[in-house]
């Protein structure tokens, strides 16, 4: 599957033009990728958040597919009420050409609240794709921590005082509870690979049963970069392998970017607010390096079992 | 027509209703009382009895969440639950609504915890009663299964969503001999789905369940108002197709007996309208004219046809199975009450509180209330100590 980018931005049907996301956002390259990939029709299901506020300010639309929004919790169990439908109708002759589904969610969204609806819904084997965008906190209600922030990362309800320095606690690791319950296709991928997360999500849309791919996408205000260094802020998550790109396929590993040279974790740091307070403790900065170098060496292990 | 008669419990008629409803998609929970409506309709499902999509939802909040997206896509969707299990639900109760989806939910009406108890009494569905969903009650087996096939025509008429409530156990576990309609019956009466609607299958970039801002919110909340108050008018509709369909008269908003020279009126909502219509009766054969009053939907709130019922009687006795907690009685008096205040000439009015947890009422506690005489106020039959409020 190889993708060619001006072939792309012909065949790309976008979010409408006059949505609110913010200038530097990164979910709209998420939602621009997944329509140029799609070779079917789509049904998107969206949980509250970022994404679902700033596209569908009634009486505006920003969706050019069918598009519904629920609560925050439930996007996977929405979705799958949308494909039992689609079975249903199929079977008795009322629906021709089947879409697929689709449910996008924050890490709020997926991470927290909604994980236990995600998790019913991948066990009971929909036909469906799983987006995360996870812009590590929660950035709708103004910056408060989720268990996708990483440790030190300050945010409204980690902050940082003489006592707790951010967020006390490593992220957790959402991709591997996913790859745990055994369905088609998982992976992990950042809007700065546009290559890669175009593939990885064509892949998706195409496997049969629930796939779910979990993409950074940097939030301008919650991480505190100029907003003209959104490609570039996330490019240093995965050059750095704080953010690996992987995918899980048929329950083979297979990591897809391999930093030539990785940069040191800071260098990712340094580039946001988030972690400012950061930069001046050496022994911090050391502690996440030796976190982000032993969950790579873990995943490239596992990959090495299939290979 | 032929009818079958069985005898078939509360929740295996409520399966039996579903089967012939032959919902696209079903996704539910099990939860006490309620579970054996779930179980008996994944049998039927697997023995290839109707092809309904079953999901098996790995909670209410979800499965409840999984009706709001297939009806979204068009389907007709039912579902069922209880006590812990609508509390659960009560987010997704108002967006379904609001989003104006025709799903049909049985309730097998059951007391919420602390302390926990799995039995019958009105708790759980009166937290709910203004989420938007029409309430129907019904008074035995055959009137749940028929008032289940009647909420599909309405809710989808209407484009509202439909709880169906059934006592928890003295319903939902009670053999009680039913007759069954034939099947092309229900299909005649039904048809296939939602005959009008939105879908996001039919190919339009419809965008579905967006923010409102005060500019516009207050539309669509006046706008869900206004269905809600033509509902009486849909479901007198209803009962009329019913009639021709299956032969079978369904009082749509109340069912009043001997009110017209009644001095005293027993007001009740569920399967206890058997044994209080019974104690009016046993009234008036010793001479006290009693009347009897059962409301069958309390969402919309029947006020008109109350008033008309109650017009004119001296005393007002509404017995229900829930508690608003607010030292006004419960929701049923309390909504009674309001109604019945336009009237010339009000009523006394006594609120009694019964059956919670599943406590049974006792004849002799109905006719030691009706000899003694209304006391007026708050009473909490059953209790020690009981009376909470004089009346004014």
């Amino acid at each position: 599957m190889s993708l060619n980018l001006r072939e792309l931005s012909q065949r790309a049907q976008g979010l409408a033009p006059g949505h609110r996301a913010c200038a530097g956002c990164g979910f709209p390259v998420v939602v621009r990728l997944l329509f140029a990939v799609a070779r079917r029709p789509l049904v998107v299901v969206n949980a509250t958040g970022c994404m679902e506020v700033v596209t569908t300010l009634y009486p505006y639309s920003a969706w050019p597919v069918p598009y519904l929004h629920n609560a925050f919790e439930n996007a996977a169990a929405t979705a799958s009420g949308v494909e039992a439908a689609v079975r249903a109708l199929q079977r008795r002759g009322r629906l021709s050409s089947p879409p697929k589904v689709v449910a996008i969610g924050g890490d709020g969204g997926t991470y927290d609240i909604g994980l236990q609806s995600l998790s019913g819904a991948l066990e009971r084997g929909h036909d469906f794709l799983y987006i995360c965008y996870n812009n590590e906190a929660y950035m709708n209600t103004g910056i408060q921590r989720s268990s996708a922030t990483p440790q030190g990362a300050r945010t409204t309800t980690s902050p940082v005082g003489r006592v707790l320095r951010g967020k006390v606690q490593p992220r957790k690791d959402l991709t591997e509870i996913v790859a745990a319950h055994g369905i088609p296709y998982v992976a992990q991928a950042s809007i700065s690979h546009w290559a890669d997360l175009g593939r990885k999500l064509q892949k998706a849309l195409e496997v049969s049963g629930p796939s779910f791919v979990n993409v950074l996408t940097p939030c301008q205000p919650g991480w505190d970069y100029p907003p003209e260094q959104l490609v570039e802020v996330a490019r240093r998550a995965v050059e750095s392998r704080y953010w690996p790109l992987y995918e899980v396929e048929g329950g083979r590993y297979r990591v897809t970017y391999v930093p030539r040279e990785p940069v040191p974790v800071r260098a990712f740091l340094e580039m946001q607010g988030r972690f400012r307070h950061l930069l001046g403790d050496e022994e911090a900065v050391e502690a996440l390096q030796r976190w982000v170098d032993a969950n790579w060496e873990r995943l490239r292990a596992r990959e090495a079992k299939d290979h | 027509m032929s009818r079958r008669r069985v005898g078939l419990t509360g929740n295996e008629a409520v399966a039996l209703a579903w089967k012939q409803i032959r919902p696209h998609v079903v996704a539910a929970y099990p939860i006490t009382p309620a579970t054996q409506i779930v179980e008996r309709f994944s049998e039927y499902v697997a023995q290839g009895e109707v092809d309904t999509e079953f999901v098996a939802a790995e909670s209410e909040h979800s499965a409840l969440s999984a009706c709001v997206g297939a009806a979204a896509a068009g389907a007709r969707v039912l579902t069922a639950t209880a006590s812990q299990g609508l509390a659960l639900m009560h987010e997704v109760l108002y967006i379904a609504s609001g989003l104006r989806l025709p799903i049909v939910m049985n309730v097998a009406n059951r007391a919420l915890s602390a302390p926990i108890n799995i039995h019958g009494d009105h708790s759980d569905t009166m937290g709910s009663r203004d989420a938007g969903w029409v309430q129907i009650y019904a008074r035995s087996v055959q009137d749940a299964y028929d008032r289940t096939l009647l909420a599909v025509w309405v809710a989808e008429r209407a484009r509202l969503p439909v709880m169906v409530c059934l006592d928890g156990f003295t319903l939902t576990h009670s053999l009680e001999p039913l007759e069954v309609y034939p099947d092309e019956a229900v299909q005649a009466f039904l048809g296939e789905g939602p005959p009008d609607g939105y879908t996001l299958l039919g190919g339009e970039p419809i965008t579905v369940g967006p923010l409102a801002l005060p500019d516009s919110y207050m539309e669509f909340r006046r706008a869900l108002a206004a269905a809600m108050e033509r509902v009486p008018e849909v479901l007198e509709e209803g009962v009329r197709a019913f009639r021709a369909h299956f032969g079978q008269d369904l009082p749509p908003l109340v069912d009043a007996r001997g009110t017209e020279d009644a001095e005293v009126a027993l007001v009740v909502l569920g399967s206890y309208a058997d044994a209080v219509e019974q104690a009016a009766l046993r009234a008036r054969v010793r001479g006290q004219r009693a009347g009897f009053v059962r409301v069958v939907t309390f969402r919309p709130f029947p006020a008109a046809p109350l008033r008309e019922a109650l017009r004119g009687v001296r005393d007002v006795v509404v017995l229900e199975r829930a508690d608003t907690l607010s030292g006004l009685g419960g929701p049923l008096g309390v909504e009674v009450r309001a109604a019945l205040y336009d009237l010339e000439v009000r009523p006394r009015f006594t609120d009694v509180i019964f059956g919670l947890g599943g406590r049974e009422l006792r004849d002799e506690e109905l006719d030691g209330l009706l000899r003694a005489g209304p006391p007026g106020g708050v009473v909490y039959l059953g209790v020690e100590g009981s009376r909470v409020l004089e009346p004014a």
